[in-house]
């Protein structure tokens, strides 16, 4: 049998959980993430991380859209996926996590939006003509009443809708991690850590990718990088990351330690076929080298330029090693067999409903519908200047 | 009331919410297959499409029914307790209507060594022999009954 | 001996009366059968498991099983010595054709027929999103093609590898115990084509039950006890090197 080494039970041999399935996670770890780096200071008030604020927000808000699309295309009859919501099943994690992204899509992220852009959209829908104004005009839900008082009360509702939007995202990508940690039948997911370290594992990929973002569009803008804002990220980015990565090591000891009738196979899993994703990419390229670049930032004092690069590089090397722990949980939980005695390879199509380049686009839409959300609801007051200045 | 005055935005907000759920209740009304439920959280009409899927195997009941004499003479041989579709395939077709559907004859060249080509593998006690040893490569029927095939039973040809 | 026409005469209205109950088309045309008094289960014998790969090949004929996947399929274990912990397995095709000739080195050898174990406590039941796969009042766990997402939750969630998504209709597929024959008082497809009455279909609800008995009177083991998905595939002769 092709790609197969030992023995695997006939029906295991094809994974069923392709690439779009390692998104589906990242994306909504992204979501979670970027939300909790917007509640800092609406909630905590980190004054220092305000200019991120509003990005933070559209960002969420562009990768939760995107989100059920790598579930649809996966699905065999994706056109049933309303019975998900019709007859729910209260056993089952997937079923209610349904329930949850609609909580979490509209009671928290498109509200909390809509309350601190509230003012914004009753003023463009004042100014601008055509179809815009009239989709500003439907945005304003027919209240132009934009008074001190009336901006005092979405300040005070906002502050709870973040407030219960903590939890929610908590909610939100732990469920995720519970999906695969409550599958008695999978050694490499089963574990009441998987919701824990995922819920970290976001919140490392969305602070890193608000991050990433902001340097890209300030400098798009040509503007200049808040350097205390940044310098903040960067702290919060080291310790969640501490944490994440303490988290992967307790139990990666505690297999290595208890070494139950699973860990010989996952043990030789990990070092053959998930050698690259997991070892390479995933700990010392996506994790180590991160950690210690954000370490130097931590305890010396280094100049601007060289901080904005090692920010930039630290982000995006952390974005490329999240997304390896998402290929190698998926991935990784269906490369070996239920019976401990073999392997099989994931063949991953190019130009398939569930390929390569599918995936890819997939990743980079949420981007798209950033671009088109910034232009729509400016997240900085100010229009850029060197648009301006080419305008002249 | 004078707290809710500057909300109003706020309760058309929460408006659109209750709009949707109401649509939603609508629509879950119509959508929802009128069984599910009926058991458990399934479809109970789903019970009954599955048992009416088509039968192919018979089952030895049927074949007894016209084919008493063969069953007399598999009973007291070895066979006896090989149902009749194991080796002739599934003949639902040929038990529902005889007349029109004549199953073919099993190759003995090929269909024996299936079970008995001797193997390591298989039980010490299980009849098994070489092919090529045991008859040099002749089918099998050139000297067992398939029916009743154990030579000291009288069941050679 | 062959059938004269005065044969036919008599005992075709009688087949065709008895084959009326058969191919009834649905639970309520085929009489007398309430499921609330059945509880099905397998027995398999593993001693009398010769690999002939007749079981699978009539699975596919009953069910129309795509090629490539297996509701039922047959392994072949070679331990050596005491080493229960490194077993060799394979099962070629699913054992459909049979199993290659194994070498006569004085190793212990056997072949282990699965199906899906038609767990009570099953946990791909537990962890579908919409209800299309579920047990039924008798005993059986089910998939409703009409309504199955095909996310393959479930195939995630069995810890036995019995289940996989159909090529074709892109939803759940997995053995159903034939139960448009069990329904019918036939037995499965399994079953029926084994030769050396290796597996056995068991109602644990009827005390007349000869192999219902057997369960009663001899050591039998389940797979993967530890999952504790109350499975109700029981085995006869089970060694301790089996996956």
């Amino acid at each position: 049998m092709s790609g197969v080494e030992g023995f695997m039970y006939p029906n295991e041999v094809g994974l069923v959980w392709s690439i779009l399935i390692v998104l589906y996670p990242y994306i909504t770890g992204l979501v979670a993430g970027a939300f909790i780096l917007a509640s800092l200071e609406r909630v905590f008030r980190v004054e220092a991380v305000k200019p991120t604020y509003r990005l933070a927000l559209l960002t969420a808000l562009s990768f939760l859209l995107v989100a059920p699309l790598p579930l649809q295309l996966h699905l065999g009859h994706p056109e049933r996926s309303p019975e998900m919501y019709f007859t729910p099943h209260r056993t089952s994690a997937m079923a209610m996590f349904g329930y949850v992204y609609l909580w979490y899509l509209m009671a928290v992220l498109v509200f909390e939006i809509w309350l601190d852009y509230r003012r914004d959209i009753v003023l463009l829908s004042q100014k601008t003509k055509g179809l815009l104004g009239l989709l500003y005009r439907a945005m304003t839900l027919g209240s132009s009443n934009i008074s001190e008082r009336s901006l005092h009360i979405d300040e005070r509702v906002g502050w709870v809708v973040t407030l219960v939007g903590i939890p929610s995202a908590f909610l939100l990508h732990g469920y995720v991690g519970f999906i695969f940690g409550s599958i008695k039948a999978n050694p490499w997911w089963s574990s009441p850590l998987m919701p824990v370290v995922f819920i970290f594992s976001a919140m490392v990929s969305g602070i890193a990718c608000v991050m990433v973002l902001y340097m890209l569009a300030t400098k798009l803008r040509g503007k200049m990088i808040d350097m205390h804002c940044i310098d903040t990220i960067a702290m919060y980015l080291f310790y969640t990351f501490i944490i994440d990565f303490s988290l992967e090591m307790l139990d990666l000891i505690h297999r290595i330690y208890e070494a139950d009738e699973s860990f010989r196979s996952l043990n030789f899993m990990v070092h053959t076929k998930l050698y690259f994703s997991h070892i390479v990419v995933q700990i010392l390229l996506g994790t180590l080298v991160p950690l210690t670049l954000l370490a130097i930032t931590q305890v010396t004092k280094l100049p601007e330029t060289a901080r904005k690069r090692i920010y930039g590089t630290a982000g995006v090397l952390t974005l490329i090693g999240i997304f390896a722990m998402r290929w190698n949980v998926v991935i990784g939980g269906q490369l070996f067999s239920k019976s401990f005695l073999g392997y099989t390879t994931y063949k991953m199509g190019l130009v398939s409903k569930e390929g390569l380049l599918v995936a890819a686009g997939l990743e980079m839409l949420p981007l798209g519908i950033l671009w088109i959300l910034v232009k729509l609801l400016p997240p900085w007051s100010e229009s850029p200047s060197h648009q301006e200045a080419a305008a002249d | 009331m004078s707290v809710f005055k500057d909300a109003g935005h706020l309760f058309r907000f929460a408006g659109l919410f209750v709009a949707a759920f109401l649509v939603f209740l609508i629509i879950r009304e119509y959508v929802v297959p009128k069984s599910f439920g009926q058991y458990g959280h399934y479809r109970g009409n789903a019970i009954a499409e599955i048992a009416a899927h088509p039968v192919k195997f018979a089952g030895h009941s049927a074949c007894e029914t016209c084919h008493s004499d063969v069953q007399e003479v598999k009973n007291v041989g070895k066979h006896a307790h090989v149902n009749c579709e194991a080796c002739h395939g599934p003949q639902a077709k040929h038990a529902a209507d005889p007349g029109s559907v004549t199953p073919p004859k099993p190759d003995t060249a090929t269909l024996c060594v299936r079970c008995h080509a001797a193997s390591a593998a298989k039980p010490k006690d299980f009849p098994q022999v070489a092919a090529a040893d045991h008859s040099g490569g002749v089918p099998c029927e050139t000297c067992h009954k398939p029916h009743s095939p154990a030579i000291a039973d009288g069941g050679s040809k | 001996m062959k059938i004269t026409r005065r044969h036919l005469i008599i005992l075709l209205p009688a087949a065709a009366i008895a084959w009326k109950h058969v191919l009834a088309g649905s639970l309520e045309d085929a009489p007398n059968y309430t499921m609330t008094e059945h509880w099905w289960s397998m027995l398999i014998d593993i001693p009398k498991c010769i690999g002939c790969g007749n079981c699978v090949r009539a699975c596919q004929a009953e069910n129309e099983v795509p090629d490539g996947y297996f509701r039922t399929w047959v392994e072949r274990y070679h331990v050596k010595d005491w080493d229960l912990a490194d077993p060799e397995v394979i099962s070629p095709d699913g054992g459909k054709e049979g199993f290659p000739e194994a070498k006569d080195d004085g190793d212990k050898y056997f072949f282990v027929p699965k199906l899906c174990n038609h767990c009570a406590d099953s946990p791909c039941t537990q962890v579908c999103p919409v209800g299309a796969t579920f047990v039924t009042p008798d005993g059986v766990v089910l998939v409703d093609q009409k309504y199955c997402l095909g996310c393959a939750y479930c195939v995630q969630a069995c810890p036995y590898g019995c289940r996989y998504i159909h090529p074709e209709k892109k939803v759940a597929d997995k053995c159903t115990l034939c139960y448009h024959r069990i329904t019918k008082g036939l037995t499965t497809a399994c079953c029926e084509s084994c030769p050396t009455g290796a597996r056995k279909l068991v109602d644990l609800k009827n005390p007349r039950d000869p192999i219902h008995e057997f369960l009663k009177t001899h050591p039998v083991q389940v797979l993967k006890p530890q999952m504790a998905t109350g499975a109700k595939v029981f085995y006869s002769g089970l060694d301790g090197s089996v996956r």
